[in-house]
């Protein structure tokens, strides 16, 4: 099918979006456009116009240096192939390569995959797993939000009409181990279950700090509490406490079945997948992968 | 701040000439290519960004068509099928896909062999890990993978050695 009709709008600067926001009421904000053009086509969308950000310069660049800071702008494919993120934030970019293909990562945007909140997309749940928080820019000027407080549920974000996600910012990652997995039916697709995991140890392989991050499981991307407490104060890598923690990894959470997989199915895809990236995530510690 | 409304006229550099066509904002990059410029080596297959057969070069990056408004990439090239090589001829990588039966229908080619670019531009002595992961957003109903993959690795190969000899 095809979109249906609507203005465009390309401002020259990160103010006249902000004002091209608060003054056309429907319109939505256009970047890479790889999730919101495919939902046009389909007319599950239909803004009455398009404010086109995707050639603002100001929010494309990466610094590395202490943190991470991204802008919204910056296409998953620098990302991906940014020298220093892929060092120290190794999380990032593995999760990347699963973030669709060559073709859409080329436009799609870091921001965009964040600003969208499809609970089943990657990059908000490592967003969570390495405690990142956004800049967002709007008529009553900036505020600051946690991962953890930005993502409300299908497609809905703490974001105003008025407002652009302009940056997110990812402390610092290197020393942590990590994890990242999914199940998904192929490459490239939404997952039907996917963990991120960042797990900080002493010096005797003993978890002090564990962010276990699911998506694909719920309405948003969410972390998991009890998982995170079993794995406190045991040895990073053993096996029967990541099948444990696999477990529980969905206790109190409210699993959906949908058109592809039925919510146990999903229980035990996530199950899985959270005992296979931290037993990933030491594996690597030991060089071993 | 540029605004576009009803029809406007858009610009795009296509296989290095510039062209230009009237488009509604909402006309994605596949139409403007097959029906404002009548180029209908860019082929529509699923018009959601699955299927990989409408994939162009845009600045030289592998993008789809049918997730690109035309009016996003005004003044941008574009690079598709018919700019492969002359009228008549083949290019290498259109000979490697023919000489190892990597197409059988011919619908998804014009978009492998984009990717098949993108690929080797980026990566010129990729393993076939690789070549299957660069192309998994491409997807071939007909011939299966092996004679695609045979032909990505054959380029490479014949311009390894090309650039051995030269």
């Amino acid at each position: 099918m095809k979109p249906p009709t609507f203005d465009y709008l390309r401002p020259d600067s990160v103010a006249e979006a902000i004002e091209a926001l608060a003054a056309h009421p429907d319109s939505k904000v256009l970047a890479g456009g790889q999730s919101l053009i495919p939902m046009m086509n389909m007319r599950l969308a239909r803004p009455t116009a398009l404010v086109d950000i995707g050639r603002l310069a100001d929010l494309r660049g990466i610094e590395a240096n202490g943190s991470l800071r991204v802008g919204a702008t910056a296409t998953q494919a620098d990302v991906l192939g940014h020298e220093a993120v892929g060092r120290r934030w190794p999380l990032i970019t593995s999760a990347l390569t699963h973030v669709g293909h060559p073709a859409t990562r080329s436009r799609g945007t870091f921001g965009g995959s964040i600003a969208h909140g499809e609970p089943a997309s990657e990059l908000p749940a490592v967003m969570l797993a390495l405690d990142a928080h956004f800049t967002l820019r709007g008529s009553s000027g900036e505020r600051v939000v946690h991962a953890q407080d930005f993502f409300l549920g299908h497609y809905t974000t703490v974001l105003a009409e008025d407002e652009l996600l302009v940056q997110a910012e990812i402390p610092d990652a290197s020393g942590s181990a990590w994890g990242f997995g999914e199940i998904v039916r192929r490459h490239g697709d939404y997952a039907l279950a996917g963990a991120a995991v960042r797990v900080d140890t002493d010096g005797a392989g003993r978890i002090e700090e564990a962010r276990v991050a699911l998506f694909g499981v719920s309405g948003r991307p969410v972390r998991s509490t009890a998982a995170e407490e079993r794995l406190v104060g045991t040895r990073l890598g053993d096996r029967d406490t990541a099948v444990e923690a696999g477990r529980l990894a969905l206790s109190g959470l409210d699993v959906a079945s949908d058109s592809f997989v039925s919510a146990t199915y999903r229980q035990e895809a996530a199950a899985t997948v959270v005992e296979r990236v931290l037993l990933d995530a030491a594996a690597r510690g030991r060089g071993e992968n | 701040m540029k605004t576009r409304q009803g029809t406007v006229a858009v610009e795009l550099t296509v296989n290095g000439e510039k062209r230009v066509a009237a488009a509604e904002p909402r006309m994605l990059l596949t139409d403007f290519l097959r029906h404002g410029l009548g180029l209908t080596g860019t082929h529509v297959g699923c018009e959601q960004g699955v299927c990989g057969a409408c994939t162009v070069l845009v600045d030289g990056q592998p993008a789809r068509a049918c997730l690109t408004f035309a009016v996003q990439v005004e003044g941008g090239c574009v690079d598709t099928v018919e700019g492969m090589a002359e009228p008549g001829a083949l290019s290498d990588v259109q000979q490697a896909f023919r000489a190892e039966h990597g197409l059988q229908c011919g619908f998804c080619t014009p978009g492998m062999l984009a990717s098949t670019e993108a690929l080797l531009q980026e990566n010129p002595d990729p393993t076939d890990d690789e070549i299957r992961e660069y192309l998994s957003g491409n997807v071939c109903r007909c011939t299966g993978y092996q004679g695609i993959i045979a032909a990505v690795r054959r380029v490479a190969n014949e311009r390894k050695a090309a650039s051995r000899d030269a």
